[in-house]
Order: structure tokens, then C-alpha cells, then sequence
């Protein structure tokens, strides 16, 4: 045995575990959940719920000259307390007995339950958190079934505007200060808090402040109970309805893991899943929320070639052809492309083979750059940009050429242009629609409609990265990979079977036929990948990279683990 | 709007904040008890003034002053007066002092509740709150208007009490 591990019997099975594990850790190590709603492993575990109640026992103290005997595996008898103990604030010791379905637990849990649902109302029905509600879940496992409350209920305020994002009944609220804590601990913006306590205790913001950091939806995850609901999600959809598919954040270069809800070809939302390399278990309000343009009307859903009478819907066929013929009637030096760095490595490495076969020395990304926010935003914007200088082979900063780009257009050095997932006339690119029309040629792939597009001679369709998969580097260095969640709308298609087709009209070779296959195309060409494949990337992710860039949120959760404040 | 605190007051309290150098929040209770000595009682501007003097968010000082009953947050009146109603000054009959010294001063009982914890009269002289224990459980039913005690205030002398603060 080693000597940091200590001997605990769960349940009248003995398991090992490191001295100072939770009591309620050990029981879920060992594969048994004690029920609990203000204990999350994140945060500090202020004890108040009393939902984790259980029995604990420890050896007798002997008599003096008493020896205890031991039984033939080496343990000492266990003399169980008379009263139950909180799993989630006490850690386990040598000999160290738990109980979690005695009936001195089972009861402490109905008693818990019962005082619980005294002032909770029986709206259900209409709750947003029906369905993922730890209060319906174990009201129906450990609760009772009925009330022996008679007396009229507390009244509270119910649909409180706390902040732009979060709404607040706190008829619902059961106290359990998970959202009070992350506010204070995680988010440092302490705007919630808990005013009249007694009977009456309410969850509440000062009058003159708001829960209205970047980070506020957080705490619709982390309550247990329907007190706090999004304002984007509520009412939209019943919470087993949605079909969950795991993926990733592309709002910024951080790649926060995300678990994407949809229903019906519509994504509902999005919400943080647990990765402790790369967001803990949290993502910001402004990442969550950006899948709204997925359905937009905006969005290109078929191919079109531009005419004397504007736009006009083609066949992919005849696009595509239009488009090679086009890109293949102009001398390499006179062609660039500007692809995105939001695209996947896998359209990327597309994107490579287009530039070889054209000759195209003129090529580069859109640099989108902000402020690092010193929780999980990062500076870099691009979900995709370390991906892009790796497949790419930018050999220098992504989106350093742009500028030369749009002075070459302007002395006429560069005539034909193709934009792969970028607007030209946003901001961040800076084209102005003048500088377009100087072109002689200029080709739009993208999945929403925009000034360039307008601009284009040819404008195919392409996909969010909600709709297609393949992987991205995060700027830690981390190769992630991304979920198909919704499918395309209309005859929309993923970029790199766009791409794909392009490379087959332009050499009249066999293109790849899965993202898979383009993966193991640019692992064989770009040594980075080598010996890696798209469906062996794990669910989170693995380092492609040693870029030595640290996390400040993950670093300040490490430090708060090591001085045994929150589990982690 | 922001509250304007008397330069001594101030000095005063800036003292008191000295006596909790580990953690300034600690000094919340004390702050307040010498704002609403001052100020009669504890207003919105009040509390953001607390936050403000000891770096914290105003919803930590509203926690502590919706807290604790002995903390006002709306004006009473000229004279408060503090009525017990825990279990021996209730059978002593302080439901009754407590009705007729309402009635006596004119004031709406019907008024009082969970988040209106006292009642002032029209003529704002008066304001009159139903407490729990006073601690004098001896001298039931006791009062305590303003600082002072009295003990066993029999209910027919509600007018008198009154008068003696007119």
C-alpha cells in the first residue's frame, strides 16, 4: 500500500484512495453518487445544502490496554457515528467507514427533500429545467412523494431581470449558492447575494448592479434547480427533446469544449463541456450564444453565378466548372486567396492543394485580434489560426500579407481573387466593395450572404462550423475536432467538399471522400500531424503543439486546488 | 444621488474600519450601526456608501442590513418605539400595548409585515416596531423607546408612555 493512500469502505466494499479526497469524491470514484446541490467540484464547499448527508464511521477509540483486533484482511472494526456527517466538506482517513444507504441516510435525505420542496412551487410543467432538474431527480429518488406542509408557501419575486442573459425566480431557488460563489470566486464580478436570510431568503442583485458579465449564463449551467434559466433558451424547447452532440467553441482561439442542443435541424444551445485543459467547466456568454446566424435568412443555399441581372442559382456543377475555368484562365502571379482562419485544418489543407495547383504564391488568412480577457477569451479570435499557419505554411503571422494583397489588387498586380470563408468587406479584412470591383475575377465561398459576396462573379455555398467536421488547433496548441450538429441548409455543402471538387474540375484527379481521408492526406504532407488521424483525436482533444501558453483561468483553479480550497 | 456623511462621522467610522485589518468586509456591521445612528436609518445610498468605503460590491452590504431586523432601511419616525412580542411579554399582553399605543398614536398597524417590519404616523412623531426579545423577560411586557427600557408597561398606559416623548 502505498503510503499516501488510505483504506475506506464504501458501502461494506473497501476501495484506496489518496488521503484528502472528499468524502463525496471517493464515493463517485467508487462508483456510487451521493446526491448533493451546492457541492460542485469548482467552487468552495460551503456545506449548505445537506442534501449529501451520510453515515460515517471510524475505529473505536480502545480502553486503555485494549488492543484492537483486526479482521484477517488487516481492518479495524468500524463504530458507526450516531450522527450522519457532510460528504462533500470531510475527507476520508485510514479505516474510515460510509454509509450512503443506511437509514440514517435515507432518512436524513427525505427530511432534507421534504424541507426543501416546503416553499418550492409545483410549477414543473412549466420550468425550464424539468428534465435536467437535480430537484425533480432527486425529490423522485430520495424524496418522500408527498407533504405533510399545510401552511401557506413564501412568496418571492419571481421573473427578475438580474441581467441581459440570466432571468431569476426565487420561488425556485433553493439556496444552494453555486451561483453566489462563481460570481465571487470564478468570474470576480460578486453581483449576487443572498438578502433576508432566515425563512425568507432571497437570492438577489443590489438595485443598482447587474449580472451582466461575460461569463453570467455560467451560473444557468451550475444551478440545480430552475431559479436561474437562460433568457436565450427559456421556453424554447423541452430540455429532452435535444439531441446533444459534442464539439467545440469556434467564437475564439481558446476552442472551449462545448456540448451543442439541437432540435430539428435548429441548434437551441450550447453549453460548456468539462475539459480541464482547455475551459474547466465553464465558456464565456458571448461564445455560447454565437449559433444565431446558423439559421439565419442570410444564410447561401445555393450556388450562384453573377449575370447582367445580378445572381442567379446554378447547378453545382456548372458553379464549380465556372469557377476552375475562371481561376485557370489567369497567370498564378495575378490569382490570390484569402481563406479563413476559421475554417478546419482539413479545408485548409484543401485550400493548400488549390494554391500548388494554381501556382498561387499570394495566399493567406484573416488576422481577427481583441483583447485576452483573463478568464477564457483569447486574444486571437480565430478559432483556427495556429491550424492555419501549420497547414498552410504561412511563414509568417497569419494575415500579415493581406495588406500587400489589397496593394496589389489596387496597382492591378493581382486580378483574380478567391475568399474562402471570409466577408473581404468586414471589418477586420478591410476591402472595401471599390477595390472589388477593380477585379477582373473574384470567387466567394462562404455560408452567408455578405458585400463580397455580392461582389463575386461565382458564390458557392459553404458551411458554419455547426454544420461540418473535421478538427482546428486552439492557440495552447491543442488539436480538437469539431461536430457536424445541424444539418446544411438547401444545397449548401461542407468547404472541403466544395474544395474538393474545385481541386478535381482544376487536375481531373479523385479528390478524398470523407474529411477523415483529407486528415490522413495532410498528416502524410504536414509533419505536425504526422501519424494522426481525425476520428483518434479523443473527445478532448490532445497536444499537437508545445506552445508553453497557459490558461489564466485553469491556472488560478490549479492553484486554488493545491491549497485544497475547491476539488477540481 | 449619493449620501452625503458628516466629516466627523466619517472620522469616525474611518477609526472603526483600523480595528479589522485582516479583512475589511468584517467592518460591515460596524460601519452600519454608525450610519444609522446618524441617518435614523439605512438607505439605498447608504449601503452603496458602505460598499464603496470598504471595496465591496453593494449586495454584500445588503445581505448583512436585510439581515438583521435591528437595521432600518426606510426613515421611522421622530421616536421609535421598540414593542417585545416574544412568548412573556406576549402573555404579558404586548399584543395589547402594542394596539394601543397604534391606536394612541395614530398609526395603521395593518401596515406592518415581513417587509415592513415598523409603521410611522401620519405626523411622522412616532413609529413603532414589534420586535423579539428585548431580553427583560422578567419585567414583561417591556418596550424600548428609542435607547430606554421600560418595564412593565401595562397596556391602559400606552397614552402616557406616549406623552412623556411629545
Amino acid at each position: 500500500m502505498a503510503d499516501d493512500l488510505v483504506n475506506v469502505q464504501i458501502d461494506g466494499t473497501w476501495h484506496q484512495f489518496p488521503k484528502g479526497t472528499r468524502m463525496i469524491e471517493a464515493c463517485r470514484q467508487a462508483g456510487v453518487e451521493v446526491p448533493h446541490y451546492c457541492y460542485h467540484p469548482k467552487l468552495s464547499s460551503p456545506g449548505n445544502c445537506r442534501m449529501c448527508l451520510v453515515e460515517m464511521g471510524m475505529p473505536p477509540r480502545p480502553k486503555p490496554g485494549e488492543e484492537l483486533t483486526r479482521d484477517e484482511d488487516g481492518r479495524l472494526p468500524i463504530q458507526w457515528m450516531p450522527r450522519p456527517v457532510i460528504a462533500c466538506a470531510n475527507t476520508v482517513s485510514e479505516n474510515l467507514g460510509i454509509r450512503t444507504e443506511s437509514a440514517l441516510t435515507k432518512s436524513c435525505r427525505e427530511g432534507v427533500m421534504e424541507l426543501l420542496l416546503i416553499n418550492h412551487p409545483l410549477d414543473c410543467p412549466i420550468c425550464d429545467q424539468a428534465g435536467e432538474c437535480r430537484l425533480q431527480e432527486f425529490s423522485v429518488e430520495h424524496g418522500t412523494g408527498g407533504s405533510r406542509f399545510r401552511e401557506d408557501k413564501v412568496k418571492k419575486p419571481k421573473n427578475v431581470d438580474i441581467g441581459p442573459r440570466v432571468r431569476l425566480d426565487d420561488e425556485r431557488c433553493i439556496m444552494c449558492s453555486r451561483c453566489i460563489r462563481f460570481t465571487a470566486e470564478v468570474a470576480d464580478d460578486p453581483v449576487l447575494g443572498f438578502t433576508e436570510r432566515g425563512s425568507h431568503t432571497t437570492l438577489a442583485v443590489h438595485p443598482g448592479r447587474r449580472l451582466e458579465n461575460n461569463y453570467s449564463l455560467n451560473t444557468v449551467d451550475i444551478c440545480p434547480v430552475g431559479a436561474l434559466t437562460s433568457t436565450d433558451f427559456r421556453f424554447q424547447m423541452r430540455v429532452w427533446f435535444l439531441k446533444e452532440i459534442e464539439s467545440i467553441c469556434t467564437g475564439c482561439g481558446r476552442g472551449c469544449n462545448t456540448e451543442v442542443s439541437s432540435r430539428e435541424g435548429s441548434i437551441l444551445r450550447q453549453t460548456p463541456r468539462e475539459n480541464n485543459e482547455v475551459n474547466s467547466t465553464w465558456m464565456c456568454d458571448r461564445g455560447r450564444l454565437d449559433f444565431h446566424y446558423v439559421n439565419s435568412e442570410a444564410r447561401l443555399t445555393q450556388p450562384l453565378l453573377k449575370g447582367s441581372e445580378g445572381h442567379r442559382a446554378v447547378s453545382w456543377k456548372i458553379a464549380v466548372k465556372t469557377l476552375a475555368d475562371n481561376l485557370a484562365g489567369f497567370e498564378s502571379s495575378k490569382i490570390a486567396i484569402i481563406a479563413s482562419a476559421r475554417l478546419t485544418n482539413e479545408d485548409l489543407y484543401l485550400v493548400r492543394r488549390l494554391a500548388q495547383q494554381l501556382g498561387v504564391k499570394e495566399l493567406d488568412v484573416i488576422a481577427r485580434l481583441g483583447e485576452d480577457d483573463g478568464y477564457l477569451v483569447a486574444a486571437d479570435r480565430n478559432p483556427n489560426s495556429r491550424g492555419a499557419a501549420l497547414v498552410l505554411g504561412l511563414d509568417s503571422e497569419p494575415g500579415s500579407r493581406v495588406c500587400g494583397i489589397r496593394r496589389d489588387i489596387e496597382s492591378g498586380k493581382i486580378a483574380a481573387l478567391l475568399a474562402i470563408g471570409e466577408d473581404l468587406t468586414s471589418p477586420e479584412a478591410g476591402f472595401s466593395p471599390a477595390l472589388l470591383s477593380q477585379l477582373e475575377f473574384l470567387g466567394q465561398i462562404h455560408h452567408t450572404a455578405n458585400s463580397t459576396a455580392d461582389a463575386a462573379a461565382v458564390v458557392l455555398p459553404g458551411a458554419t462550423s455547426f454544420e461540418k467536421s473535421g478538427s482546428m488547433v486552439n492557440v495552447t496548441g491543442r488539436l480538437q475536432r469539431l461536430a457536424p450538429v445541424v444539418p446544411l441548409p438547401g444545397e449548401a455543402r461542407e468547404d472541403w467538399v466544395i474544395l474538393r471538387d474545385l481541386l478535381q474540375a482544376l487536375d481531373g484527379g479523385n479528390g478524398a471522400g470523407s474529411s477523415d481521408e483529407v486528415f490522413s492526406l495532410l498528416a502524410q504532407e504536414v509533419s505536425a500531424f504526422e501519424g494522426r488521424t481525425l476520428a483518434g483525436i479523443s473527445p478532448l482533444g490532445e497536444v499537437l503543439l508545445e506552445t508553453g501558453e497557459t490558461v489564466p483561468l485553469l491556472e488560478r483553479e490549479k492553484e486554488r486546488i493545491a491549497k485544497g480550497e475547491i476539488v477540481g | 444621488m449619493s449620501l452625503s456623511v458628516p466629516a466627523d462621522i466619517e472620522k469616525e467610522i474611518d477609526e472603526r474600519i483600523t480595528h479589522y485589518p485582516v479583512s475589511r468586509r468584517s467592518a460591515v456591521l460596524p460601519v452600519l450601526h454608525i450610519l444609522q445612528r446618524h441617518f435614523r436609518f439605512l438607505s439605498e445610498d447608504a449601503v452603496s456608501w458602505t460598499a464603496a468605503k470598504l471595496g465591496l460590491e453593494p449586495i454584500q452590504v445588503l445581505e448583512v442590513v436585510t439581515f438583521y431586523p435591528g437595521f432600518r432601511q426606510e426613515a421611522p419616525g421622530k421616536v421609535h418605539i421598540r414593542v417585545c412580542r416574544t412568548l412573556s411579554c406576549a402573555m404579558a399582553g404586548s399584543y395589547e400595548l402594542l394596539d394601543n399605543l397604534c391606536q394612541a398614536a395614530g398609526i395603521d398597524a395593518s401596515r406592518m409585515g415581513h417587509h415592513h417590519p415598523f409603521a410611522v404616523s401620519k405626523d411622522g412623531r412616532f413609529s413603532i416596531e414589534f420586535v423579539e426579545c428585548l431580553a427583560s423577560c422578567g419585567s414583561a411586557p417591556v418596550c424600548l423607546v428609542e435607547d430606554e427600557l421600560h418595564e412593565r408597561v401595562s397596556p391602559e398606559t400606552a397614552p402616557d408612555l406616549l406623552a412623556r416623548y411629545s
